[in-house]
């Protein structure tokens, strides 16, 4: 008769729907039952908030909405405390799309901030949407030779000379600021690289986790390349906590805490099987 | 209860059982998926690309020499003619030609330039700072030889690539710590919008698992290995 | 586009302008391209009666189905069937793809992520610390008040300082690649993309 294996060698080779069910716990019961966590805001989102801060009232902002339902659960609520914070300080907003999955995200968040109806702000005349162009970053650089050229009809198909604040832009250098909320290629580096680098916008980006360690580099280089950075959920949630708008990101944050310690402790018991199993063969 | 809210979560829960196993519900639904997609993607780029740009500034704005660029897109489709496929290549140089000048301007003076310049940092005065200095220096220095094939990694290159090696591998630690806050985070929104209709969640939860149990004792799925 | 960056002269731009227009146009045609593949991939599935079959069906409607209603129909109202569809079925399917990732990321993480070497260990470290420094209940244990900034401040330091220097290593060569394989397709040395290499 074969030995029965041990529970913890039973435990190492556990089926791996099991592990599958620990995480959707470690989620779940955290959204049911929410526990108050202290949230520190980080000095790159930090940095982003007072760039969008120190803007004049009045000044033009142009946003790049360049993500997809995949990465929304990440970007989607700091675009939200993004627009509250853009449309309280009154400062007048161009939203471009290079993603193709991008223009209804926006409307969506747009609708949800209330823009018209809680900031009565007025289409055409505080913000455009001048919807989705594709090209990538033949889009970027045929809007640094003119930005109606290159859109020469909004989303709904009206035509740019035809919006009073569109009168006011035609290149980046008719932009206080670029922000870039973006999931991946096209985004945050390819506007640094063909946007920032060359007509010496002052940019700020929002990206996913995964791209926030490879963007640090354009945040740390002298002369600042991007002003601040938000990266992630996290990010988003230190934004929101800044804004003054607890939303979907700050709620998040003891789902992600619970399921950050489960993959840790995952990671640990691996490494002390991994340490057990070496001395028992060395032994 | 909206026939919307059936329709995603069935959709979502249909993904999500391919944590069981490969199974045709989970194929439905990512076969849906690529088809909705490019649809919706080739739409949007008529719709916002090249209807505005193209049909509308050559119609109604009169940009007559645009339709060159028409003529250069249709090219592309030549290579389903064997005699003249040679000819689609010239839209694809044409593309990659733009891409190729823009990257050499973007990566020179966007990345190279600017991070050489951004690493000409004071090491000797401001304490902890002068010591991150260093470390960076350091670092990159190491790092970059590491990137260096033209000779054998052995002796004093040996030692500093290994260096190097070190410091790539804890920013590879930090872009794993990132990549899995990033894809838990995915994990959160898709359980939190689930549980805006608890009871349609589990009603679905209930259907998906009777139809996979029955489709497993049936033999489906008997080919796969589970661990 | 390199000429452009150099002459800032306002017949020059113009011309780049146009080229630029160009450029949009034949990178979007692209995704018809895309489409014609796709759609003799599946049917000549459904041809050959293959035991995917079905599901090529539903691909091919599917594609079809969206992209006559974004084409001929309202592409851009909420209430249109093609943000419906959107909303309904594009919305949840992209999102849902990408959240299996973390359930496979955590059977990794017990399964795979071994402190076999030196690098690895430093690998790892720097993971579980970064992991930590960017959770509040990272915070929580060990706040940031506390020495070296507790682990927001130790997952900071990370970011700042060796994760900085690998990432700029890695920029740095990557730019120089990008660089060299930029001016070899321009100067016609490289033309793999053209395919053959001939």
């Amino acid at each position: 008769m074969p030995e029965k294996p041990s529970l913890l060698k039973r435990l190492e080779f556990i089926d791996r729907r099991w592990l599958f069910l620990a995480l959707a716990g470690s989620i779940v019961l955290p959204l049911l039952f929410p526990i108050p966590l202290p949230l520190y805001v980080s000095p790159m989102v930090q940095d982003l908030y007072d760039a969008v801060e120190a803007l004049p009232e009045g000044a033009i902002v142009l946003l790049s909405a360049d993500y997809d339902p995949s990465g929304k659960p990440e970007l989607e609520p700091f675009h939200v405390a993004l627009t509250h914070h853009l449309f309280r300080k009154n400062l007048r907003v161009v939203i471009v799309s290079l993603w193709p999955a991008a223009p209804p995200l926006t409307e969506i968040v747009m609708d949800r901030v209330g823009v018209e109806t809680t900031y009565g702000k007025v289409y055409g005349v505080d913000y455009v949407n001048l919807g989705f162009k594709e090209g990538r970053q033949i889009v970027m650089k045929s809007m640094g030779s003119s930005i109606r050229n290159t859109f020469p009809t909004d989303r709904q198909g009206t035509l740019v000379t035809d919006l009073p604040l569109m009168e006011e832009v035609d290149s980046y250098d008719d932009v206080a600021m670029l922000i870039n909320i973006s999931a991946g290629s096209p985004g945050v580096k390819e506007y640094v690289q063909v946007v920032q680098s060359r007509w010496a916008v002052p940019m700020v980006g929002a990206c996913t986790a995964v791209s926030g360690p490879d963007y640090v580099p354009y945040y740390k280089a002298v002369p600042q390349q991007l002003l601040g950075l938000s990266a992630g959920m996290k990010g988003a949630a230190e934004y929101e906590k800044l804004v003054g708008r607890p939303g979907e990101a700050m709620s998040g944050m003891a789902a992600q805490s619970a399921s950050h310690l489960l993959l840790i402790a995952f990671i640990v018991f691996g490494n002390v099987m991994l340490y057990l199993s070496r001395r028992k063969g060395g032994a | 209860m909206d026939v919307q809210v059936w329709i995603s979560y069935a959709l979502t829960l249909f993904i999500l059982s391919f944590l069981y196993k490969d199974n045709p519900l989970y194929k439905l639904a990512e076969h849906l998926f690529v088809g909705i997609s490019a649809g919706y993607y080739i739409a949007l780029a008529y719709q916002e690309t090249i209807r505005p740009n193209l049909w509308e500034a050559v119609v109604t704005d009169g940009h007559y020499w645009r339709i060159g660029a028409f003529l250069l897109s249709i090219l592309m489709f030549t290579r389903y003619a064997p005699k003249v496929a040679w000819l689609s290549r010239w839209p694809l140089a044409f593309v990659v030609g733009m891409y190729a000048g823009i990257n050499v301007i973007a990566f020179g003076s966007g990345d190279l330039i600017i991070q050489l310049q951004s690493t000409m940092l004071d090491f000797l005065h401001g304490g902890m700072g002068a010591i991150s200095n260093l470390l960076l220096i350091v670092g990159l220095a190491s790092s970059l030889l590491y990137f260096y094939f033209s000779r054998e990694h052995t002796g004093a290159l040996g030692v500093v690539s290994r260096i190097g090696v070190w410091f790539l591998m804890v920013s590879f630690g930090a872009s794993f710590g990132y990549t899995v806050m990033s894809r838990i985070s995915l994990a959160i929104g898709r359980t939190r919008d689930l549980m805006l209709h608890p009871l349609v969640t589990a009603a679905l939860i209930v259907a998906v698992t009777v139809g996979l149990f029955v489709w497993s004792r049936r033999g489906g799925g008997a080919d796969q290995e589970i661990t | 586009m390199i000429g452009d960056f150099f002459i800032p002269h306002a017949a020059f731009s113009r011309v780049v302008q146009e080229i630029q227009q160009w450029g949009l146009i034949v990178v979007s045609f692209t995704y018809l391209l895309g489409v014609v593949n796709i759609l003799q991939v599946h049917s000549a599935k459904v041809q050959r009666r293959s035991p995917e079959a079905p599901y090529s069906i539903v691909l091919v409607v599917s594609l079809l189905g969206m992209a006559c209603l974004g084409i001929f129909h309202d592409h851009k109202s909420a209430d249109s069937p093609f943000i419906w569809l959107y909303n309904t079925v594009y919305d949840p399917l992209s999102a849902t793809m990408f959240a299996l990732l973390a359930f496979f990321i955590t059977s990794a993480a017990y399964r795979a992520f071994r402190a076999r070497s030196t690098e690895a260990v430093l690998l790892l470290s720097a993971a579980i610390l970064v992991m930590l420094g960017q959770v509040p209940v990272g915070a929580a244990i060990w706040g940031p008040d506390s020495f070296l900034g507790g682990f927001p401040g130790v997952k900071d330091w990370i970011m700042d300082v060796p994760n900085l220097a690998g990432k700029r290593a890695v920029l740095m060569g990557a730019a120089l690649g990008a660089i060299s394989t930029g001016l070899r397709i321009i100067l016609g040395l490289e033309r793999a993309h053209l395919g053959g290499g001939n």
